[in-house]
Order: structure tokens, then C-alpha cells, then sequence
């Protein structure tokens, strides 16, 4: 069956927006994030988005293939709140990694989505796991501005972006005064002097390259591209940890009306807690680093997400850095601890929904997907099926629905461990003809 | 299971390869015993432990759910240690004379012990001055040890601490073919890293095959370039070691010239150290394991060692071990058929698994990895017990690292190096309680007292702080 819909899913040519199928998952618990978990409940879903959340496992109308859902777990699919799956297959691989062009004279124009790619063997990966769509972010190359991200849905037979140009993502604090000449005072400028020309392109003002005065490192491409940050029509996600520099950064709002700021990773966030919810800009962050990795992240600690979340931050978990940054699986994992850590003397962590919010309705408010992240009427059908409770390390989705569409939970390492499962009977053919 | 006869193998693959060697190596006789002093490395007593265990009171957890580290479970069990070992465990144990914990609904392990380690080496913060752990001036570096590089300031460690770890194994990196020698920690704050060695632990040697060595010397135009020119480098460097060992051995006992690099090889050879061995892809594991039966050597563990479960009949044949993470993969090339069961096929082939962070926020939860692994084993349909996996951050790694007549176990006479946690440790909601390390209680989740800060964050942001 499951097979099947996969079939038919690739030969789609379009967003698989048009649901085959009409399901009723039945008797599940299902969290909605949008009231109560309901012990024991039914959702329909139809035409690709949910059309009835009712408590009990009555009542499935006729034409519903009906999904046995007692004894687990309902929710909506997992958004990752930043990534890097779909634009590098082998990240250390050169010539198969997307995220950075640091020999590109262009910076700000970049734009991710022209490198995603559907067939990327890390989808059906993450796929597998419950993400039913990511945030994915460039890295910066040769400037502090990496690019403009994109957003992405993780069903089989996607073939663009659910966004294009979602964002723009800029480095700060260390990594950005690297790349800006070797200081905090340089990244300033670079960062700020490229808003100013973008200004200048908005104004129908001359092009820098024709101003003797102006500094001529901001193309002409990455000006108009970062129009759109000026006119907040798309958010400026900013990378930052240490306490002063998001505190520099929080005055790029007020400098530039209209700008929409978001911080990145923001390590040292809880020091300045009440200045980020007071500016009421939001925050996305793996939320698991404790050490002092950087003299810009002295200050880390696992409490920093509900410390955050506590002063009325919005919070989404993400994996912003290379070595997770294609596994955003392990999201529900990082969101149980920090469940774990409230339960911490002197430790401030999340409650459980506040946690599961954080890996769904947090990044959909952000980003506003206003449909996603929750299960009401009219929401996307992206519903996962868990085992059991999905921030445990034991459970595992049994069903992955995006826009009503159940997805295989195949991948090419289901593969490979199924060729090797131990315990198999001994074969008169080598091991490369075993599938 | 698999019963990893480490330095018994060692001598057993001096034989097979036909070694001309007569000096009996000090084959001890339980596998699980380091090789003792010899009569050879000028060495032998150089940087030695000067580790001494804290005080601690006698100790009883009682009702709690043990898991032995041997694969073993006691429910509503109890266990007693004083002076510094374990002295029951059980049902019940004796109470008298002792300090008593209820543990209801909590669980009770050995300490967990990390076989992959840079803590020390690569410390926090991550700065270039303190990259410390690739001796990156040539590929043949033996003569280089992880120890004298081990900052003891490390906020790493009592990060680790608190994560239920209580030894770990320090390696040098993997840029090199001959990286140098690891060293085994007590998981302890001390001023110096003398202070915080096991006593009477194995050095390493640490190897590398594959894409790093290639990478980083090739790209300077430089042996090794390619997987050809790692494998002649490497033999090459054993034929070496091999004529050393000779030259002493004809020297009957008078000095020669010392030379660091061929002792610790010649060392190697004797089985007295024992090689942890990075490398990822199976056909190279395979090769390795040739030139290891070519020059008389045994490889003790296979490190990182994503495609483990290609070849786990192998590895088990040869009495090899196979330390892992539970799910790293694809971040390059050699890591590209990376499987999510990768412990547990390894495990349930026979062989030995290990799960191993080789990273300063793994080495954390170590707990967490080694449930994801089981987890993940249970639904290809493995039927592996809680219990039983625990043994991959207990006894297995303790007898690759040649220490698990001291610790990897809750037994009488074993090292008191023993964590409760609040809940079952394979739960992602769970955390250690409480940690001991040789019966002395240096943390506890409940009390700021028993929390380490390293001398590197007092007086920073967030010093002391819960993290």
C-alpha cells in the first residue's frame, strides 16, 4: 500500500498538493497544538489538509481509509527551524554541497532554492524520522551574508521549494568579523553598508559603482537582493551567540523600520533575555550546547531555551551547524531534554508541549506557515503516526502523511540495513544482488 | 559473546603471522588484564599515574533497577561499595555502617566510560591555541603522546561528569596514519593530567586509515595521497618497528640509541599497547587487519567505524572490537552508507560494540546514543535487551581499553565508579543523580556543592551555572 502511494507520488510532475487518498486516523493521542491533547481521538484528513480533529474514535465517514492509530502517538509533522538538508548531499564532498560559494562574487543574491534538490538521500532520511518540512539556510562564503534560504517540504515528488527566497541569512560575532576583514567593528560595517546601498536601490538612487564615495564590495545583485530585508518581506536571520553583539544586533530594527530580525543560534540569549522579548524577535537554536566552545558562547547552557521561552521568546529548535545540520531527525530528541532539563534542580527547561511546540508551531510562526505546525481544520495534512511518545529516544513514526499524501519510509539506509540484517540465510550470489 | 581476548590475541596474531619473535609477551591470563610491566620499553616509567582516588563513605543504594554493565538487570536490587570498591550487589546487601539511598524508581549503572575522547586535547573554548590533537608536521607520528596534551582544565570534563561518565579515553586525532599514543582518564579533576591517569591503564597507539591521512598530506603534496600510499606508509613504518624490535632483542638487554617513534611500535608488537584504530569503510578495515597478521600485531577496536556492520563476522572472527556512533553519517565520503543500526548489527552479529562520542557534547549522553542505537535495532526486528546494550558503554569498551579487571561493571572488587539516575538512563527524560568515582561522590545533580567548575570559567558569564 505504502508502496503504492510512493509509486504514484513520483510520478507526479507537481507539489503532491492533490491528496490521492482520504484518511481517518483513528484512536491516537493526538496533540494538536492548538488545545488539549486529546486522549484518544480521530483526525480526517482530505484534499491534502485536515479536516475534522474530534475527540473519540467514532464516526469515520464512508470513503475514509481508515489508520489504526490506538496505543499511538498523533501530531503534526516536524518543521525543522533551520537545516541544510535538500542542498547537500555529502557535505564534505565539494562538487555535492550547495550551502557555500565563498569564490562567488555574489553573496546577499545567492539563492538557495536553485540548488534544491528532491532526490537528495537525506529527505527520505529525515522524512522517515517525522520532518515534513525544513527551513534551509546557506552558509556564508565569501561575505557575512550567505544568501537567501528557502523552504521546503520533505513529501516525495516535490520539485521546488515551498518557498523561494524565504530569507536572507547573515553571520555575526566571530565568524562574521572573520570574514569582514577581523573584527566585530568591520562586520558591523559590512553588515550595515550593505542595507545602506540596498537602501540606496530602493530610493532609485545611483548605483554605488557609480559613487566615488561608496564602498564598491556590494554588488549590484546583493543590493536588490536585500531590498527585500529592507522591506521586511523576508526576515533577516542573523547567526549570533554572545550576549553584546545580540544586543548590537537588536538594533538593526529600529535603524532599518520595516526589517524583520530573527536570531540564529543566540548561545548566550538568556543574558539578554528580556531585550529579545521586549524587541519581540524570535529565536531559533539547537538549544543543546552547554560548553564554552567559543569566547562568544562562554555563557551557554541547556537552559537557555526556557530561560528564553520563560521572558516570552518565541523559540524554534533548529540544527544551524554543519555537523547536525542535515539531521534535523534528532529534533524531537533535543526537544525531550529540554523537557529533561526542567526537571533539573535549578535548571530551566520546557514543558512537553512546550517543547513539541517548538519543534512545529514555533518555526510556522516564524516563518509564517500559518497552516502548518498544528492540527485543526484546514491545517496541512502533514501528520506523523509515532510508536509511542515522539520526544522519546525509542519511538519511531509508523505513518508519515504530507498534504494527505502517506510517504514511504523508505530510504537508501533502510536499504542498506536490510541488505545486511544479521541472521539472514546464506545466499549463492554475492551480497550486491541482495534487495 | 564474543569474549575479546585482547592481549592473549595479541600473542595469538604474533603466531599466526609466524613472528620471529622469542620474547614471550606478558600474555596476562584473564582478558581482561592490561599488559603489565615488561622487561623492555624504556619507557615503562615515564608519566605514570599520579591519580589518587577521593574519600568517600560507605555507600548502599537499595530498590533501585541495576544494570551490572555485563548485560545483567536486578530489579528492586541493591549495591554496596566502600573504600572505594564495589563490595555487593544484589537483592540486598549488607546496610550496616553505611550511608543508604532509597532509589525507588531509579536506576543505578557502572560509570559510563568514552573509548573515543579528545577532552583535553581539543578543549573548550575551541580556539587555534588550544588544537592540540593532530601532530599535523608528518603522517608517521607515534613518538607524539595524547597525555602531554591533556589541558586539565577542560570544562568538558565536568560536563561529561555530569553525563555519567566516568573514564574516557583521550586520542590523538586522526590526520595522521601514526596519530601517537591515547591514555586512559579517570573521568577526575586534577592540576596536572598525571593526576587525573588510571593507574596501571593501557597506553594506545592511535591509527588512521582513509580519507584524512590522504587528505591532509596529499593536499601538501605529500605521502600519503591515496588509500595505496596510506597502506605503504604504514607497512613501511612496521617493517621498521619490526627491525627495531630485532635490534633490541639482539642487544640482550644493553642500551641502544632510543628512538620514541620505533618504542612505542616495538611496544605495539609486544602487545603491551593497544591499537584504537580510526577507519570507516569495511574493505578498509579489512586491509588493516592484513597488515596487522603481516607485521604480528592485533588491532584491539576499529573507531568510528561506520561500516562495522558490512563486516561484523569479521570482526568478530578476529576478535575485534567496533566503536561507534549511533547515527553519524554522510557528513563525507568514507561515512556515506552510514545505517542507523550500525550498534546493534554489530552486537547482535556477536561481535563487540561500543558506543563512543569522539565529541565534547556526545560524550554528554552517551545514555541517549546507546538508546537511539537499541531502538533502532528493535524496529529491524533485533531483540536486544536494555541490559544488554548497556554493555556498549560499560564492560566493552573497559575490555578494548585493557581496563576491565578494574571498571566497566558493578562486581565486588571493581572500581566503586557507579551513576543513579533519575530514571531509566535509556529515556531521553533521565540524567544522572548522582555520580561516584572510586566510592567518592563528585556530583550531584541535587546539590551545587557537587558540581565541578574548571578553573577556566570561574569569573566567566554563567559561571556555575545549571548546564
Amino acid at each position: 500500500m505504502r508502496g503504492l502511494v510512493f509509486a504514484l507520488v513520483l510520478g507526479a510532475a507537481a507539489l503532491p498538493a492533490l491528496a490521492q487518498d482520504r484518511v481517518a486516523i483513528v484512536g491516537g493521542k493526538v496533540v494538536t497544538n492548538a488545545g488539549a491533547i486529546l486522549e484518544g481521538g480521530t483526525v480526517l484528513l482530505s484534499d491534502g489538509v485536515v479536516v475534522r480533529v474530534e475527540p473519540g474514535s467514532a464516526a469515520v465517514p464512508a470513503g475514509y481509509r481508515s489508520v489504526d492509530a490506538r496505543g499511538k502517538w498523533v501530531t503534526p509533522g516536524i518543521i525543522a527551524g533551520i537545516s541544510q538538508i535538500g542542498v547537500s548531499e555529502v557535505n564534505a564532498v565539494n562538487e555535492a554541497n550547495d550551502t557555500e560559494a565563498d569564490r562567488s562574487p555574489a553573496s546577499a543574491a545567492l539563492m538557495l532554492d536553485g540548488a534544491f534538490n528532491p532526490s537528495e538521500t537525506s529527505i527520505p532520511i529525515n522524512r522517515a524520522e517525522g520532518v515534513t518540512a525544513a527551513i534551509v539556510a546557506p552558509s556564508p562564503g565569501r561575505t557575512l551574508y550567505a544568501g537567501q534560504g528557502a523552504i521546503i517540504s520533505l513529501a516525495a515528488g516535490a520539485t521546488e521549494p515551498v518557498r523561494a527566497r524565504a530569507f536572507q541569512y547573515v553571520a555575526y560575532g566571530e565568524a562574521g568579523a572573520q570574514l569582514a576583514g577581523g573584527s566585530r567593528p568591520a562586520a558591523w560595517i559590512e553588515l550595515t553598508n550593505a542595507l545602506e546601498e540596498a537602501k540606496r536601490v530602493q530610493n532609485n538612487l545611483a548605483f554605488p559603482m557609480r559613487d566615488q564615495h561608496r564602498d564598491l564590495r556590494v554588488t549590484r545583485e546583493d543590493a536588490e537582493a536585500l531590498t527585500l530585508v529592507l522591506r521586511g518581506a523576508q526576515p533577516l536571520l542573523v547567526r549570533v551567540d554572545r550576549a553584546s553583539d545580540i544586543r548590537q544586533v537588536l538594533k538593526l530594527p529600529a535603524m532599518y523600520p520595516g526589517l524583520r530580525l530573527v536570531l540564529v543560534s543566540a548561545n548566550e540569549g538568556w543574558m539578554v533575555a528580556s531585550e529579545i522579548a521586549r524587541a519581540q524577535v524570535p529565536v531559533i537554536t539547537l538549544g543543546m550546547d552547554n560548553l564554552p566552545g567559543s569566547f562568544e558562547a562562554l555563557g551557554s547552557t541547556m537552559s537557555n531555551v526556557g530561560r528564553l521561552v520563560a521572558a516570552g521568546v518565541t523559540v524554534a529548535l533548529g540544527t544551524p551547524d554543519l555537523d547536525a545540520s542535515f539531521q534535523p531527525r534528532l529534533l524531537p530528541h533535543y526537544a525531550g531534554n529540554m523537557v529533561a532539563q526542567a526537571r533539573l534542580p535549578g535548571a530551566v527547561g520546557l514543558s512537553w508541549e512546550q517543547a513539541f511546540a517548538a519543534i512545529t508551531l514555533a518555526p510556522a510562526k516564524i516563518f509564517g506557515l500559518g497552516s502548518q505546525g498544528s492540527l485543526k481544520p484546514g491545517a496541512a495534512g502533514d501528520v506523523v503516526v509515532w510508536s509511542g511518545d515522539p520526544l522519546e529516544l525509542s519511538t519511531h513514526p509508523e505513518h508519515v502523511f504530507i498534504r494527505g499524501v502517506e510517504q514511504s519510509l523508505e530510504s537508501r539506509q533502510t536499504k542498506l540495513a536490510r541488505r545486511y540484517l544479521p541472521g539472514q540465510p546464506a545466499s549463492d550470489l554475492p551480497v550486491e544482488y541482495r534487495r | 559473546m564474543k569474549a575479546v581476548m585482547l592481549a592473549t590475541g595479541a600473542a595469538l596474531g604474533l603466531l599466526l603471522a609466524g613472528c620471529a619473535t622469542t620474547q614471550k609477551a606478558s600474555a596476562p591470563s584473564t582478558p581482561s588484564a592490561p599488559p603489565g610491566p615488561g622487561a623492555m620499553a624504556a619507557d615503562e616509567g615515564a608519566f605514570r599515574s599520579t591519580y589518587k582516588a577521593w574519600p568517600g563513605t560507605a555507600t548502599v543504594i537499595r530498590n533501585v533497577t541495576i544494570f551490572d554493565g555485563l548485560g545483567g538487570r536486578i530489579d528492586n536490587g541493591a549495591v554496596r561499595f566502600e573504600a572505594g570498591k564495589v563490595v555487593a550487589v544484589g537483592q540486598t546487601v549488607l546496610e550496616t555502617n553505611a550511608t543508604v539511598i532509597d532509589g525507588a524508581g531509579k536506576w543505578v549503572t557502572p560509570g559510563i566510560i568514552d573509548i573515543h575522547s579528545h577532552l583535553g586535547n581539543y578543549p573548550s573554548p575551541g580556539v587555534q591555541a588550544h588544537s592540540d590533537g593532530n601532530e599535523v608536521t608528518g603522517p608517521v607520528r607515534p613518538e607524539v603522546w595524547a597525555v602531554h596534551a591533556v589541558w586539565p582544565q577542560d570544562p568538558g570534563f565536568g560536563r561529561a561528569l555530569a553525563g555519567g561518565v566516568t573514564a574516557l579515553h583521550v586520542l590523538p586525532g586522526s590526520a595522521n596514519l601514526f596519530g601517537g599514543r591515547g591514555v586512559t582518564l579517570k573521568n577526575v579533576y586534577g592540576r596536572t593530567a598525571q593526576d587525573m591517569m588510571m593507574p596501571d591503564a593501557p597506553w594506545s597507539l592511535k591509527m588512521a586509515c582513509g580519507e584524512n591521512p590522504k587528505r591532509v598530506y596529499g593536499s601538501r603534496n605529500q605521502m600519503p595521497g591515496s588509500r595505496m600510499g596510506n597502506v605503504a606508509m604504514m607497512r613501511q613504518t612496521w617493517a621498521n618497528a619490526r627491525d627495531y624490535k630485532a635490534r633490541v632483542a639482539s642487544n640482550k638487554g644493553a642500551p641502544i640509541r632510543r628512538d620514541l617513534q620505533l618504542e612505542t611500535l616495538a611496544a605495539v608488537l609486544d602487545g603491551k599497547i593497544l591499537v584504537q584504530n580510526h577507519c570507516y569503510r569495511a574493505d578498509e578495515m579489512a586491509n588493516v587487519i592484513q597488515m596487522s597478521k603481516e607485521f604480528g600485531y592485533k588491532v584491539t577496536a576499529f573507531h568510528h567505524a561506520v561500516e562495522a556492520y558490512k563486516i561484523a563476522d569479521l570482526l568478530k572472527a578476529e576478535g575485534i572490537c567496533a566503536a561507534l556512533w549511533a547515527d553519524w553519517w554522510g557528513f563525507k565520503m568514507e561515512s556515506y552508507d552510514g545505517i542507523q543500526e550500525n550498534l546493534p548489527f554489530v552486537h547482535a552479529s556477536g561481535a563487540c560494540a561500543i558506543t563512543h562520542s569522539d565529541d565534547a557534547n556526545g560524550i554528554q549522553r552517551l545514555n541517549q546514543e546507546t538508546a537511539k542505537a537499541l531502538a533502532n535495532g528493535r524496529r529491524m526486528g533485533l531483540q536486544i535487551r536494555d541490559e544488554e546494550a548497556w554493555q556498549w558503554v560499560a564492560i566493552n569498551p573497559a575490555r578494548a581499553l585493557g581496563i576491565a579487571d578494574k571498571v566497566g561493571s558493578l562486581e565486588p572488587g571493581k572500581q566503586a565508579d557507579v551513576v543513579l539516575w533519575n530514571g531509566n538512563p535509556l529515556s531521553v527524560y533521565s540524567r544522572p543523580e548522582k555520580v561516584w568515582v572510586d566510592g567518592a561522590l563528585l556530583y550531584d545533580s541535587n546539590d551545587p556543592k557537587r558540581r565541578p567548575v574548571s578553573d577556566f570559567e570561574l569569573g566567566q558569564p554563567g559561571e556555575g551555572d545549571r548546564k
